[in-house]
């Protein structure tokens, strides 16, 4: 089909490149290159960089904007590589010799970074052939249940991909579900618990008299009582899994949806270090090819590529412009020692302009910054008052008078703000499960954890549909919206929105 | 050489068609990718579907950029970044073709015209099965045994229990395959057009393009509506002919006008090929209202009322100005035929009224 193997030279230069790469400390999963045609490339980047995809709309609609894209020359698809175990990257076979070096360059230090960068440290490498997998697994169901029912069933699973906790992989939240019962009978708990006055033995039923102990015993049980029947025991933010272990879905259903959230999983890292990965592959692409790979003849077109790639135009952040830029400006700190508290604590301005104590850890710092930390902890350590004036930077909003966004600002606080709110937990909101059983009706009860800004209304009516179709039984979303607690449900047939107010039963658990 | 993607592409094509999954409409969305043209900016539509998530609403909070701003420039378009696997930031320069299909698309959102509804007997639905594709599971009768073979010999050799000296292959029940089948419905809603025009003396050849023109929209709307149309040509001064398309908008002629001769003509047309109760049949005159004289005109009017309104869809009337002549023929019409429904008129004086004179022919959805 599209994929060719790649021309001798090529190989021998993705080995090169290998080679400088890894000389210069770079570590990473073995790496194949294919060669593919734009028509390939095109496809493989609508199946979000694989192969093999289940057959669904939404990659067709990714392809047809892809296409047009392309076809009107709007912009086009570099390169691509995949996060698995050999790595898998792909060129462009109509790419001049030196974008492939480039691109090659690039890739090994993308790979070196799904190596050892923490976040991706719990992704499944072998992604390749898992997602080739589900696609078998979903098209068997199709075959069974029909590609209507199953495409409609997967719609729905993709409208809430995003109820994931992109932090689950790390912790474990809740007790194991298997853990066995406490070793404490909990009647013998309550008995601890139970206030008594301290007695002779012939005062005890004076000061601690049997009806008001035993009182206080029923209380507590009662208590307890309560408690166990909290489901889930503490709010969950992985609702796609609250709802594949509790919800009355078929077989089939189930395997779609933990498909689903299995893909939705691999995904997350790589949202949450964007400008990382895409700074970290800049700064050695640059560095490689500048110092190493380009031959003269090839200096006017890397240089004109490069620059495309870290253009930033006005309004906007380019991940791969803010993220080399980071780079390079901590490995420079690092290596003058432009840190900690003697250099902040300087106020004489040519002093730290000079400021050098040949420190020389840059390099060492990078490659631990590149170990430990995703987007949200990089922009709030290393994004400096320093580097905000170099570069800069504004904060703009929304100008209701005349309807336009407009600079407001240069404040440093203001812009980390803004740059932070927009990385944590990739720009979406937090939802949690709060009650597994409302009112003891069987009913889903979610809320929003509010930071600021509120949901979209409409958005958040229509969703709610679709997790009402996977829950069967009535759904609710509790949001403060306009600064008031609103809570909208649907029941399978109508939905409402009403004002929370003190005599509704309240969840399992507040926000 | 077929890609995967296709597939996938078809459906979402399919989709934003509206001929499948209604229930995505509603999130039918109308993005853009600017281009250039020369020195004008111009659009090129990205249809998309936004499956609902839970999200943020309107970020008022703005965001954050770089570059060389005062206090209050503003600074046009929001953040955003590139996509995975980084592609390249896009460069605004380009030429947009849009497709006929798309334009009709266009113009039918624009124009807030409504899909035009093949009536009831007229629909004929003809159902037909085809064997397509392959599948894991189905009855025994439909086994494809070269595919199965394949799958058991592929199994094999990946388990490596296959033996080339002695190639002996057992399916099990997971290689085999069979043939699938489509249910493919074709709709067969059947629609004429007959297009009438005055030819005399006083229409020109400013006349004519707007004729043209509007006869060619009404042509594109009625297309994207109906499968199969077709489409008639009379021209008339006193008398009528019947001409194929290219002579409809080349020919000049002179003399007088007679427009009932043309009428009589459309009626012999459809009494001899188009039963009203299996085509949806539309009219449309275009004349510049000069007739010769009040009682032909009269008599156009008790022709269309008896003979073809009760069995057409829509007789639509489009008056072009002209320099010469009364243009009187409109009123003539509204005196007559005020209380059919189906009689819509409109007047065209520059390119700028086909807009509004498509929007008359077409809101009732006829």
């Amino acid at each position: 089909m599209g994929s060719v193997p790649l021309r001798p030279e090529l190989v021998r230069y993705a080995k090169e490149i290998a080679d400088i790469a890894a000389e210069k400390g770079l570590d990473f999963f073995e790496t194949r290159f294919e060669m593919v045609d734009f028509d390939t490339m095109q496809e493989i980047a609508a199946y979000g960089g694989f192969p093999q995809r289940y057959p669904h709309w939404r990659f067709g609609m990714e392809y047809e904007r892809l296409r047009k894209q392309h076809v009107y020359g709007l912009g086009k698809i570099y390169e691509m590589v995949i996060n698995n175990d050999p790595c898998y990257a792909y060129l462009l076979s109509d790419n001049a010799l030196v974008d492939q070096k480039l691109v090659m360059a690039h890739v090994y230090a993308h790979c070196d970074f799904f190596k050892n960068n923490y976040w991706f440290s719990k992704t499944n490498r072998k992604m390749m052939d898992e997602m080739a997998n589900h696609a078998t697994r979903i098209r068997r169901h199709i075959d069974r249940y029909g590609y209507d029912r199953v495409e409609r069933f997967i719609d729905i699973c993709a409208s809430l991909d995003n109820l994931i906790d992109p932090h689950q992989p790390f912790m474990q939240r809740g007790a194991p579900r298997d853990e066995p019962t406490r070793s404490v009978a909990p009647e013998r708990e309550v008995e601890r618990d139970i206030v008594r006055y301290k007695s002779k033995p012939y005062m005890e039923a004076w000061i601690n008299p049997p009806a008001a102990t035993s009182k206080q015993r029923q209380n507590l049980l009662a208590q307890r009582e309560k408690k166990r029947h909290k489901h889930p025991p503490e709010p969950v933010r992985d609702v796609l899994q609250f709802m594949l272990e509790n919800a009355p879905l078929e077989d089939w259903e189930a395997d779609i949806l933990s498909m689903i959230r299995e893909e939705a999983y691999y995904f997350a890292p790589q949202g949450q270090t964007k400008i990382m990965n895409e700074g970290w592959a800049t700064f050695w692409h640059s560095r490689l090819m500048t110092t190493r790979i380009l031959k003269d003849d090839e200096l006017i077109t890397y240089a004109d590529h490069h620059s495309g790639t870290v253009h930033m135009p006005p309004g906007q952040i380019n991940p791969y412009k803010i993220g080399v830029e980071l780079f390079r400006d901590i490995e420079e700190r690092w290596n003058k020692g432009r840190f900690g508290k003697e250099y902040d604590e300087c106020r004489s301005m040519e002093e730290k302009r000079k400021w050098d104590t040949k420190l020389g850890k840059g390099m060492e710092k990078v490659f631990e910054v590149r170990r430990i930390y995703n987007d949200v902890m990089f922009i709030d350590e290393f994004l400096t008052q320093d580097f905000v004036d170099r570069f800069r930077m504004y904060h703009y909003r929304y100008d209701p008078s005349t309807r336009r966004m407009v600079v407001v600002s240069r404040d440093y606080e203001k812009i980390k703000q803004q740059l932070l709110f927009m990385l944590t937990n990739h720009a979406q909101p937090y939802l949690y499960v709060l009650d597994g059983n409302y009112s003891n009706r069987g009913e889903l009860y979610l809320g929003h954890k509010h930071h600021g800004v509120d949901l979209d209304i409409k958005y958040a009516v229509e969703t709610l549909k679709n997790v009402q179709r996977i829950w069967r039984r009535p759904v609710h979303l509790q949001a403060l919206i306009n600064d008031e607690m609103v809570l909208f449900s649907y029941d399978g047939e109508q939905s409402q929105q009403q004002k929370i107010h003190a005599d509704m039963p309240p969840p399992a658990h507040a926000v | 050489m077929f890609l995967k993607i296709n597939k996938d592409h078809q459906r979402f094509r399919q989709i934003v068609k509206g001929k499948i999954r209604d229930d995505l409409r509603k999130f039918l969305t109308r993005g853009e990718l600017i281009g250039k043209e020369g020195k004008h900016l111009i659009s090129i539509p990205v249809r998309g579907i936004e499956l609902p998530h839970f999200r943020y609403g309107d970020n008022n909070d703005g965001g954050v950029g770089a570059g060389e701003a005062q206090a209050g420039d503003p600074v046009d378009g929001a953040e955003g970044d590139a996509g995975p696997g980084g592609t390249q930031p896009g460069q605004h320069i380009m030429e947009v073709e849009v497709s006929l299909d798309e334009l009709a698309d266009i113009l039918g959102e624009e124009l807030k015209l409504p899909r035009i509804k093949p009536k009831g007997s007229h629909t004929i639905t003809s159902e037909k099965d085809r064997y397509s594709g392959i599948r894991s599971t189905g009855p025994e009768s439909l086994r494809h045994f070269k595919r199965t073979f394949r799958a058991a010999l592929r199994r094999q050799i990946m388990a490596g229990a296959y033996d080339p000296d002695n190639p002996i292959i057992v399916p099990v029940r997971a290689d085999r395959r069979y043939r699938s089948w489509k249910t493919v419905l074709k709709p067969q809603s059947n629609a004429v057009i007959i297009y009438m025009m005055d030819v005399s003396g006083s229409m020109g050849d400013e006349q004519k393009e707007l004729v043209r023109l509007e006869a060619f929209w009404i042509d594109a709307w009625l297309r994207r509506n109906y499968e199969g149309i077709e489409s008639r040509y009379i021209v008339h001064d006193v008398r009528a002919a019947e001409v194929n398309r290219q002579t409809f908008f080349t020919v000049r002629e002179d003399g007088g006008t007679k427009i009932s001769s043309a009428f009589k003509l459309a009626r012999a047309v459809i009494e001899t090929h188009y039963n009203p109760s299996e085509w949806n049949i539309y009219m449309f005159h275009f004349s510049d209202g000069d007739n010769s004289s009040e009682s032909d005109s009269r008599e156009c009017c008790r022709m269309l009322k008896e003979a073809m309104l009760p069995y057409i869809n829509m007789f639509g009337y489009c008056q072009v100005a002209s320099a010469y002549g009364s243009g009187n023929f409109i009123n003539v019409i509204h005196e007559h035929l005020d209380d059919q429904e189906n009689v819509v008129t409109s007047r065209v004086n520059t390119k700028d009224d086909i807009y509004d004179s498509l929007k008359a022919f077409f809101t009732a959805g006829k």
